[in-house]
């Protein structure tokens, strides 16, 4: 497959580019921040989503979704991320339904259609600390009576205040089980804080929750390969944001240097900023096309996937952060303010940065899956 | 099967029974790498073969058509036989500034009489050609050169010198920038062609701080050059070379300027020893190591999304310079990578042990590769104004 979009993927983008720019350009962020919105989105935009089947993108056919791959949902992510608009979609439509999907049986059953017509928000309850660390999961669930009881703390749970599921990764017997933890199960409370770039995310506490048996997503002790699913999803995913957040700095950027006057020329005409506006350029050019290969090797299944994804992470990570912090530094003391939007693109940048692995995380996962 | 597959198989199986096995083995040394012309002596018969068989088949320059040597494959196929080849570790049967550069401007300038001309011994390996861009006063400023060719009517009378003319010494013959107007900077150069074998023609190796010469100066001096030797018209050859100048950064960015793509942390384990943990035994060396090979897996995704849409039509016609301003920039890093990992043994100059000192000489060379070919600050420029349109770039 050419690393490039096929029609199909270019229709796509055509139809969403435009959707999600007119309806939830940044100033709809800005809306909500303004407001004190205690949600965390838009409900009435998600609707909308809805309505062009983008939730359930990633659900299988037979689950009522459209069966689409990672190179599709990114379409969808670059333009979120373009336009910083607040959506439970890299969660819910990706993180959530890869899991699903891969782990197939009664949970799948129950929750891709909910996701996939709109009515389910999903959170991923996986960290525990201050950064990601998935290996180290400390939550435990012990079996009691006819199922569960788990104990633990999850944190940098997005949408975990108002999901109607949570996927919470936690310790068996003999090794990692998911479970799919709904919204009113007692013991279970999510304390959202507001973060830097006004999304929302929660410290969730598990006092004591007592899950069915048939909360387990897939098999007991089997949940490594789903959680690895998960990651891998949600990574990209997050990869494909940052791909937009980046490239709308960076658009931003250099249209500035194309406007903004100072000794008597136009900024862009120094050679001093031209050439880091290039070398950015080269940099956000690269990420792009890591973050496809990393869909597309994850959409046939490869087994390359996995390092793909991380360099991924890892690359539109070091490239969305450049563009951003270029940005700032272009637009001088303007940049500075709250009135424009460049500074609302390092904020979102920060935190998909640090979601599901920072920078150092992934180069550090890079060499292991090296052999150094 | 799909047509394309049925295709690999037969490449797969055309390999197998063509390619010997010496040829699969990695490149030890420069008599390893076959230029071919007039000049060149085969290592060995394994060296010959390979290319009579790639000659044979039009493998040598694959998506050339066949009346000028090729196989006339499409960029899907030529994909497929370049990933076979990869696969078996397979030489390249010829290396060539025939084919990467001049074979490129001659299919798009050149005429139909002048195609089959040239092309065939290209593709051939039997004339091994150079190139005359570069002057002593014209480096990043090419089209400031003053090589002139003066008018006598049937011919040109060549004077003047150019610079960095790789393999002059080697070469059969020259494809050459020469001013035609004196008056007119850009529509005053014409592209020729001449043999190096001409009365006064002249080259002089460089010695360079790698400590090898693979660049010469070349003096003109009253050569004479038929005015039927040159490709698209008088006074134009500025199109040409700026054509094939793309064409260069292509080859470069195709060819993997980013070195041999794989990962350098791995390569440095073994030597380093690891630590209980299986890391490799020097925390900040494996930190900038493993960053360097993100950087690599993701240039390496960037190479074959380039190839994809340069091939067909999809690419923005400068971004070969940014893929030539990011490889090139890539492999210094490597080598500077490549050398902390040797430590005080890769300082070693002409040791056995070394094979010659070529981790440091390696390391030397690269750092021309941000300079040839156009230096990286230039490709910013061109990026800065073709691609970003920023103003007075």
């Amino acid at each position: 497959m050419p690393l490039y979009h096929n029609d199909d993927q270019a229709m796509l983008k055509d139809s969403v580019a435009p959707f999600v720019a007119e309806q939830a350009p940044v100033s709809h962020l800005r809306k909500l921040r303004d407001s004190a919105d205690a949600t965390g989105f838009s409900r009435d935009l998600w609707a909308q989503f809805t309505e062009m089947g983008l939730p359930g993108m990633l659900v299988p056919e037979e689950h009522g979704g459209l069966g689409m791959g990672h190179m599709e949902a990114g379409i969808v992510l670059e333009e979120i991320g373009r336009n910083l608009t607040p959506s439970p979609f890299l969660s819910t439509s990706v993180g959530a339904v890869a899991a699903l999907a891969k782990a197939g049986g009664t949970q799948a059953g129950r929750w891709l259609p909910a996701i996939a017509s709109g009515e389910a928000i999903v959170a991923l309850a996986i960290d525990e600390g201050a950064k990601h660390r998935p290996d180290r999961i400390a939550t435990t669930a012990t079996r009691a009576g006819n199922g569960f009881r788990l104990d633990g703390k999850k944190s940098f749970v997005l949408h975990g205040h108002v999901a109607d599921m949570s996927i919470v990764a936690a310790k068996t017997d003999g090794g990692i089980t998911l479970f799919a933890v709904p919204k009113d199960a007692n013991g279970l409370t999510a304390d959202s804080r507001r973060l830097v770039d006004s999304s929302l995310a929660s410290h969730v506490t598990l006092d004591g929750v007592e899950v069915d048996a048939d909360a387990v997503i897939g098999e007991v002790d089997a949940g490594g390969d789903i959680l690895d699913a998960l990651l891998a999803a949600t990574r990209t995913g997050a990869a494909a944001e940052m791909v937009g957040v980046g490239q709308g700095a960076m658009d931003m950027t250099v249209n500035y240097l194309k406007e903004r006057k100072q000794f008597g020329k136009l900024i862009g005409e120094f050679q001093g900023l031209q050439h880091r506006a290039a070398h950015l350029y080269g940099e956000m050019e690269v990420a792009r096309a890591t973050v496809m290969k990393a869909q597309q090797l994850l959409d046939e299944g490869s087994e390359g996937a996995k390092l793909m994804v991380s360099v991924a992470k890892a690359k539109a990570g070091r490239a969305a952060n450049l563009a951003v912090r270029e940005g700032v530094q272009m637009h001088g003391g303007i940049g500075m303010t709250d009135e424009y939007d460049i500074g609302l693109y390092m904020k979102r940048d920060r935190a998909l940065a640090e979601y599901m692995g920072d920078v150092h995380y992934h180069i550090d996962q890079v060499a292991r899956m090296n052999g150094y | 099967m799909s047509e394309l597959d049925a295709f690999r198989a037969e490449v797969r199986e055309w390999l197998e029974a063509n390619c010997p096995a010496e040829m699969r083995e990695p490149v030890r040394d420069e008599g390893d790498v076959c230029w071919g012309g007039r000049n060149w002596v085969f290592k060995n018969d394994a060296q010959k073969q390979w290319l009579e068989a790639c000659v044979a088949k039009g493998y040598t320059v694959p998506d050339w058509p066949r009346p000028y040597g090729g196989a006339g494959l499409t960029p899907e196929q030529t994909k497929v036989l370049k990933q076979e080849m990869k696969r078996i570790h397979a030489r390249s049967p010829l290396d060539s500034f025939g084919i990467w550069m001049l074979g490129p401007a001659l299919l798009q300038f050149g005429t139909e009489e002048q195609k089959v001309h040239y092309l065939n011994p290209i593709a051939r390996g039997e004339i091994r050609w150079c190139q005359g861009y570069s002057e002593p006063g014209s480096g990043s400023d090419l089209v400031s050169l003053q090589t002139f060719g003066e008018d006598k009517g049937d011919h040109w009378v060549v004077n003047g010198s150019k610079i960095w003319t790789s393999y002059a010494d080697k070469a059969d013959w020259i494809f050459c920038l020469v001013r035609t107007d004196k008056a007119n900077k850009y529509q005053g150069i014409t592209f020729m062609l001449f043999d190096m074998a001409s009365k006064g023609v002249t080259t002089k190796p460089i010695l360079l701080i790698s400590g090898n010469s693979p660049f010469c100066e070349t003096f003109f001096d009253d050569v004479e050059v038929p005015k039927t030797q040159f490709i698209g018209e008088i006074n134009r050859g500025w199109d040409v070379a700026k054509y094939l100048l793309g064409h260069e950064r292509e080859m470069i960015s195709g060819g993997g300027a980013g070195g041999d793509m794989v990962s350098i942390g791995g390569a440095f384990a073994k030597a380093f020893g690891k630590n209980a943990a299986g890391e490799l035994d020097d925390p900040i060396l494996r930190a900038e190591m493993a960053a360097f090979d993100v950087d690599v897996f993701a240039y390496r995704a960037m190479g074959e999304r380039f190839m994809d849409m340069w091939k067909t039509g999809r690419a923005h016609p400068a971004s070969s310079n940014m893929m030539k301003y990011v490889g090139t920039e890539l492999n210094k890093r490597r080598h500077e990578l490549v050398m902390s990992g040797g430590g005080s043994e890769a300082l070693e100059w002409d040791s056995e042990e070394t094979k010659g000192g070529a981790r440091a000489r390696g390391w030397l060379r690269t750092k021309a590769n941000s300079i040839e070919g156009g230096t990286s600050e230039v490709m910013l420029n061109v990026i800065a104004k073709r691609i970003l349109d920023l103003p007075g770039a």
